[in-house]
């Protein structure tokens, strides 16, 4: 820990509280994001110079959302790998900080997926007429089915079982149940049961594609959110305790002839990071990793070193993923994508509930956690996708 | 007869294979080079990154790699298939592919991982190119 750079902070944040909100555009949330975020740690609109952005929603990226914010920032990184872009975002403006380039950066998310009625997970195919998509949509791969086909080749190398991997449900659900905009937020999405669930729950619900069950699969909401990461010369006047990003890795990994499918690019990025940050996956506190569907979750446990490849239904067994576990990690204390929010790109929550954890503020806080680690997973898990983990400290 | 996606051509990669399967021949590539097996078809090898590759025709024999079976797509080109599987097959000659699996009553318990398949040609409804798919070998 003494040789830890810690060189750039996360100093604003801000969770727009709606998952059901047809009355703005997803341009409004970032904009409005930003500007809670930047009135959180005490800076201004002038102070930003630096822009990250995925370029998603209406008319993002690179030459769209720093004219409709009103800026002139001296970096732009228009990052776009899906729902890890926001991991991508962090690693990036810390050593964009870490070089001097810029002091004051700001990355946000803003979705309609729910208002549109976007059916992210059982949609319609990739747009045609591309290499990937000639040799794909002729075979009706849903999204979840990419998942669902990891989840089947772990079954049958490890093991694993349904009921093993509804403990992440049933831990997130608990998570969701003490977070007042995630019960909100199953109101407003019109949740059927909406309580604490149990594993049985789990494998009784509907099948969506063998073996993911209905429970396994997050929720498709509204949403989105702004962080500021500012530099260790401004970190001195912002309001709140800073969130030190000590570690990033990123990686991308992809169907091959070959491949293991149940080890995702986590394996790849998360040893850069831990290394980075001279931290042991043991000695994390909070693990907010994309929960996209159960699967996702398990295989990078065993990525970012919580256990071993094919290890993970025993290590998550009777409830050690709960918040109030002394075991730990404590896993998606805001309920997750599984039963908090989920507008398609969820990277940016894994962020902002490690922050809030570190500055004591979560609806399920974890008495005295200094370490999170924040893992992302954009695309498709199995297929192509890609990995970003930020390692995060307490002041 | 089946009314799955086409795929959209003329695409630069992809035109052979699709050729291949309107032929009844199911087609990889290997490279001069290294002897790399290539797939999906590009025009590069993604071992060695040489441009010499050569078309082949597999025998259309696998191995079920992993698979799911699909309840829900709201995609309208997939709703007179009921719940279907889709997997990955690795065939004989080394590559793997996203495919689909037909020719068992019910999809839900007769797909397994590790059996063997076979390919079949699937005429389409929806357009002039039959869709490889595989069956129980």
């Amino acid at each position: 820990m003494a040789t830890q750079e810690r060189a750039a902070a996360i100093v604003g944040i801000h969770e727009w509280p709606k998952r059901l909100d047809p009355g703005v555009s997803a341009l409004q949330i970032k904009a409005q994001s930003i500007g809670h975020a930047l009135e959180d740690a005490g800076l201004s609109w002038k102070d930003v110079d630096g822009l990250y952005d995925a370029g998603e929603g209406e008319g993002g990226g690179g030459l769209g959302l720093a004219p409709y914010l009103g800026i002139k920032p001296k970096v732009i990184d228009t990052t776009s790998v899906g729902g890890t872009s926001y991991e991508f975002h962090a690693a990036h403006a810390m050593r964009d900080i870490a070089a001097g380039r810029c002091n004051v950066a700001v990355l946000s998310y803003g979705s309609k997926a729910a208002s549109q009625r976007i059916p992210i997970g059982t949609g319609g195919p990739r747009a045609g007429g591309s290499w990937q998509s000639n040799m794909e949509n002729p075979y009706g791969t849903t999204l979840i089915a990419n998942y669902a086909m990891v989840a089947h080749r772990h079954m049958h190398e490890y093991g694993t079982t349904t009921e093993q991997l509804a403990e992440i449900s049933v831990a997130t659900r608990a998570h969701a149940m003490r977070n007042p905009q995630a019960v909100q937020a199953m109101q407003d999405l019109n949740f059927a049961d909406i309580r604490e669930i149990t594993i049985d729950d789990v494998v009784q619900s509907r099948m969506l594609a063998d073996p993911l069950h209905l429970l396994e699969c997050c929720m498709v909401s509204d949403g989105g959110g702004a962080i500021v990461i500012a530099s260790k010369d401004v970190v001195k006047g912002t309001k709140k305790p800073p969130v030190w990003l000590i570690g990033s890795g990123e990686a991308t990994a992809y169907k091959t002839n070959s491949n293991d499918i149940t080890t995702s690019a986590g394996a790849q990025s998360a040893p850069v990071a831990f290394g980075q940050a001279g931290v042991k996956p043991s000695e994390i506190d909070i693990a907010m990793i994309y929960d996209s569907f159960t699967i996702t979750v398990a295989v990078m446990l065993e990525d970012l070193g919580f256990c071993k490849k094919g290890e993970v239904g025993e290590y998550i067994k009777g409830g050690r993923l709960r918040w109030d576990n002394p075991d730990g990690p404590a896993l998606n204390t805001d309920g997750g994508g599984l039963s908090s929010n989920h507008p398609g790109m969820r990277g940016i929550f894994l962020l902002l509930e490690s922050a809030r954890q570190l500055r004591g503020e979560s609806t399920s806080q974890v008495e005295g956690a200094k370490l999170a680690v924040a893992h992302g997973n954009g695309g498709l898990l199995g297929a192509t996708h890609c990995g970003g983990t930020v390692i995060m400290a307490a002041d | 007869m089946s009314n799955r996606l086409q795929p959209i051509l003329p695409e630069h990669d992809t035109q052979e294979f699709w050729d291949g399967a309107k032929a009844g021949e199911l087609r990889y590539q290997t490279c001069d080079a290294c002897k790399g097996v290539v797939f999906t078809p590009r025009s590069h090898c993604t071992e060695c990154g040489s441009t010499k590759l050569t078309t082949r025709a597999s025998k259309g024999l696998g191995t079920v790699y992993t698979y799911s079976v699909v309840r829900q797509n709201r995609s309208p080109a997939f709703a007179d298939l009921g719940a279907y599987a889709v997997a990955y097959v690795d065939l004989d000659e080394g590559f793997r592919m996203l495919t689909g699996i037909v020719g068992v009553g019910d999809p839900t318990k007769e797909v397994k991982i590790g059996m063997r398949v076979q390919v079949e040609f699937e005429p389409q409804d929806s357009g002039e190119y039959p869709v490889p798919v595989f069956r129980p070998a």
